[in-house]
């Protein structure tokens, strides 16, 4: 198992030198000057040749690669342009919005979604399990925008029950989380349902109940546990697809989160900025894949004792 | 006749399709006497695991049970509720099945998989649940009792896993046991040893065992009595002495020519032309007609019932019938 | 090795089932003929696809309305027999506008969604066929690429490329290819290893020959069933682009750009916003019971990838 863990975190390892290597090409080898598409057109030549020296255009690509290679191990971000201070702090201001407002979805979303899927499969083919799967594919279809507008119209507009934008009370984040869980329950409950009757198919779900277990113990202690593992995987897949949700919620809702950030930092053309919210995110999905990994190993003995 | 443990009477499980349906067990009748082992054989679809799971309450949707009874010490399981069909469960039944591979879940150790067989019937804690699971451990031959429990199935043999599939069914001490197959997938050596735990666990305690096999070398090791099964029906029933040196059927005689035997030099193995009828499309006359050597054209048209030739063997055959009436 | 029980029920399905694996007499035809006679949604799917595809193409001819013709004198009128969905803030009629979206916004969906199928069948062959090195440089790659969240990596994309609508393109293309490429790829790894491909090989036929002959015809079923679920998630993500204004761009039109500029009036016309939403949804949806349909039917195990 160690062996396992520690061949996927040098790969890890790898994927993050390679991520900072692409965000890096993408951001400074832009076509044409990197200052001028930054400044705009009409940038003086003093500003050009200090911006030019702070971010170290004026030294070879090696030398840059090195210089923002180290500064990033060492959390140093640089200093936006718009914003005027250093990137790590707006980000650590920002970071538990999203955090809270990705988590509560996630949970609303997970718990809903396997909740429905269950019940899908365990009434395969009946009227819930035609309802609830019809509703989930609406619910992956809908783009997120579109279910944060209608909820900002129909609960915060016209019923004023929460704020329409803001999170000053926790009760701002509702509808956010909601509008950004619906693609991910709607994902969670397909996948639960499918691989949950694939495993009710199973022998060994005769041979519980061939002990006398009832369907209740069945389902939930024999079934489910198998069940889960893909279902697993594809949460920690959705960490990606929640932070690429988040940055319309967060737009929509008016949420200071890392999403906002990097909208802001691409319509400011504010590159450490940019830079600082991309490689965070990107690392945190990373490192969400290697623990669901761990989890998974944990959770499957087949993988555990390396057979 | 001995004191009879299980009685079914007349079961009918069919498979309700979309395309119509399909009569898997049909019109049924046999008896497990207390302390027996009683054989059914037959080829694969002929109606002999549904019967093992109709009894077991394990039909899958859209099969079910669509008459007769089934008497457990007189008490008909057809007529329970859920609830009571699962106390039955484990405690008064157990099943084994044919895939020790993926009869297991293969994400839980499986002594906790034993224990909970236990806790689901007896009140007693985990620790003396997991006392009684170590010494039925030990009951069916598995080493290192302590150790095998905490292993996951995939860190055991084939054989092994089933001595633990065999030590779930019996951690309850049930009346019954139903192997269906129990040894088709293991090796040879394997399945000797199997067996021979099967028989030595009903002789110490007293427990009957319906078994399943189409194997029919298995069933002569084993069995008091056999059911001789075919599309969905009984085709020949007798104590194993009687069937096996008078076979009464021509289906039976063709399975007993297809046996390989050691003690003979054949040039050919036999076998019996043709395949198992459809279920939904079965022949006019008797079901086997379309295979059988000895078919004349009354077989076509009629279909026979089970004829009883002697106390306690009896042939679903027209041929079998004439020829005994010849022989008086 | 997994039997199925015996369920004389079942004799028919296991006979498809064989002749499935032959892969002789079910050919892809038969079976998007007992697709269309089976799941009735997949066929009402593909006809709602077709008719935006028309609407789109025949967008002149269908409304009495130019483009960017304005009635200032109806600004943000709410739906009316004139205009059946109303009117934005410029007195545009929202109907002729969604019209002409579909245009973009079904470019955007197919194009890139062909870009990305392309590319990621391609490396996803020649990593599971060649293994070795050029198989871990390629799928670690994959790696990079799947490890952005994606709407991230387009934004990035998009700033480095500029505006327009190859920007679009590319972005979607580069964020879409790697899950093609893993999915082709796991399916080459088990084609490689059977007995034609074997015969095939040991005769000498050149590895190219092997790859177009015999598993490139054997991953497009696949390939189908990903093509049409991708294309909706390209419809998304264009309009997620556009919505938060980093995707397409004025003059140009397309329904997130609708429904980013309606949105700041979502409180006196929601419809300038919602209606162009709804027609996301409407299109992502047939794509996606059109693609589940085929994948009941030719890709089963593509379920829980």
């Amino acid at each position: 198992m160690a062996k396992n863990i520690g061949r996927r975190v040098l790969q890890t390892l790898l994927v993050l030198f390679c991520v900072s290597l692409a965000i890096f090409i993408l951001l400074r080898i832009v076509p044409g000057d990197a200052i001028t598409t930054m400044m705009g057109e009409h940038a003086d030549a003093e500003t050009i040749a200090r911006l030019t020296a702070e971010m170290d255009l004026d030294k070879p690509f090696y030398v840059q690669f090195w210089t923002y290679l180290k500064d990033i191990c060492t959390g140093n971000f640089g200093t936006s342009y718009t914003l005027h201070k250093p990137v790590t702090e707006l980000l650590a201001a920002a970071f538990p919005n999203t955090v809270k407002l990705a988590l509560i979805a996630a949970a609303i979303a997970w718990m809903i979604g396997i909740l429905c899927g269950v019940v899908a499969a365990v009434t395969k083919d009946g009227i819930l399990d035609r309802l609830f799967m019809g509703f989930s594919l609406f619910g992956v279809s809908i783009p997120v925008f579109m279910v944060a507008m209608v909820l900002q119209y129909l609960i915060a507009y016209r019923l004023g029950w929460v704020s329409i934008s803001g999170v000053e009370k926790w009760t701002g984040f509702i509808l956010p989380a909601v509008a950004l869980g619906w693609n991910s329950a709607g994902s969670i409950a397909r996948l639960t349902r499918s691989t949950l009757v694939e495993v009710l198919q199973e022998d060994y779900i005769d041979t519980a109940k061939a002990k006398g277990l009832g369907r209740p113990a069945v389902i939930f202690l024999h079934a489910l546990r198998n069940a889960m593992l893909p279902v697993i995987t594809m949460m920690a897949l959705q960490i990606s697809s929640l932070l690429s949700g988040a940055v319309i919620t967060e737009t929509i809702f008016s949420i200071n989160g890392i999403g906002r950030l990097a909208v802001d930092a691409i319509t400011s053309r504010d590159i450490p900025l940019l830079q600082g919210t991309v490689l965070f995110t990107t690392v945190i999905v990373i490192l969400g894949n290697l623990v669901a990994d761990c989890l998974y190993t944990v959770l499957d003995p087949r993988i555990r004792k390396g057979a | 006749m001995e004191e009879c443990l299980l009685e079914i009477n007349h079961l009918k499980s069919y498979f309700f399709t979309r395309k119509g349906v399909s009569p898997a067990v049909d019109d049924v009748s046999l008896r497990v006497p207390r302390g027996k082992i009683v054989g059914i054989v037959g080829e694969s679809g002929c109606g002999k695991s549904m019967t093992a799971k109709s009894v077991m309450d394990l039909l899958k949707y859209p099969g079910r049970i669509a008459g007769g009874t089934i008497l457990l010490e007189g008490r008909d399981l057809t007529k329970l509720g859920s609830r009571e069909r699962r106390k039955i469960r484990g405690e008064d039944i157990s099943m084994i099945f044919q895939e020790p591979m993926t009869s297991l879940n293969p994400v839980v150790k499986v002594g906790k998989q034993v224990r909970e067989a236990i806790l689901v019937h007896q009140k007693v804690d985990r620790t003396e649940a997991k006392n009684r699971v170590l010494e039925v451990f030990r009951q069916v031959g598995i080493s290192e009792p302590e150790k095998r429990y905490e292993c996951y199935p995939h860190e055991l043999s084939g054989g092994l896993r089933q001595r633990v599939m065999i030590a779930m069914a019996m951690v309850c001490k049930p009346k019954l046991l139903i192997a269906d197959e129990p040894t088709t997938a293991l090796d040879v050596t394997i399945e000797a040893q199997i067996l021979k735990l099967i028989k030595e666990l009903c002789k110490n305690s007293g427990m009957s065992c319906l078994l399943i096999s189409h194997n029919l070398g298995v069933i002569a090791q084993m069995c008091d009595y056999v059911y001789v099964m075919y599309a969905g029906k009984i085709v020949e029933q007798g104590d194993v002495f009687t069937l096996f040196d008078h076979p009464a059927h021509p289906y039976t005689k063709g399975l007993l020519a297809s046996i390989i035997r050691l003690d003979e030099q054949r040039e050919r193995l036999s076998t019996i032309p043709g395949v198992v009828p459809n279920l939904m499309h079965l022949p006019k006359g008797c079901a086997f007609c379309n295979r059988c050597p000895e078919s004349s054209a009354r077989c076509e048209t009629e279909r026979p019932e089970l004829y009883e030739l002697r106390e306690g063997h009896a042939s679903r055959c027209f041929g079998s019938l004439e020829s005994e009436a010849s022989h008086e | 090795m997994r039997r199925k029980k015996e369920q004389p029920g079942q004799e028919v399905d296991r006979k498809e089932a064989l002749a499935a694996q032959l892969g002789e007499s079910d050919t892809l035809k038969d079976k998007m003929g007992r697709m269309a006679a089976d799941n009735k949604l997949a066929v009402f799917s593909a006809v709602v696809i077709a008719v935006f595809i028309l609407a789109a193409v025949f967008a002149p001819y269908l409304t009495p309305f130019d483009f960017d013709e304005m009635d200032l004198m109806a600004r943000l009128a709410p739906p009316s027999s004139k205009h059946l969905l109303g009117t934005d803030e410029l007195g545009r009629d929202v109907l002729t506008r969604l019209l002409y979206g579909a245009r973009v916004s079904l470019v955007v969906g197919i194009v890139p969604t062909i870009i990305s199928m392309l590319v990621g069948a391609v490396l996803g062959m020649v990593s599971g066929y060649i293994g070795g090195i050029t198989d871990s440089v390629i799928m670690r790659l994959a790696d990079v690429v799947l490890s952005f969240p994606s709407l991230l990596l387009a934004m990035v994309i998009m700033y480095t490329m500029g505006d327009g609508i190859v920007s679009i393109f590319i972005a979607l293309a580069v964020t879409n290819w790697a899950s093609v490429a893993r999915v082709v790829r796991s399916e080459t790894l088990s084609l490689r290893e059977t007995e034609y491909v074997e015969a095939a090989r040991s005769m000498g036929v050149k590895d190219v020959a092997i790859i177009f002959r015999h598993i490139l015809p054997n991953c497009i079923p696949s390939l189908i069933v990903l093509f049409t679920l991708n294309v909706p998630s390209a419809i998304l993500s264009e309009s997620s682009l556009s919505f938060l204004g980093i995707g397409v761009q004025l003059p140009n039109s397309s329904w997130g750009l609708m429904v980013n500029m309606g949105r700041t009036f979502l409180y006196n016309a929601p419809w300038l916003s919602l209606v162009p939403s709804a027609a996301i949804m409407l299109v992502v949806l047939a794509f996606n019971f059109l693609g589940d349909g085929l994948r009941d039917v030719l890709d089963p195990h593509l379920k829980n990838s």
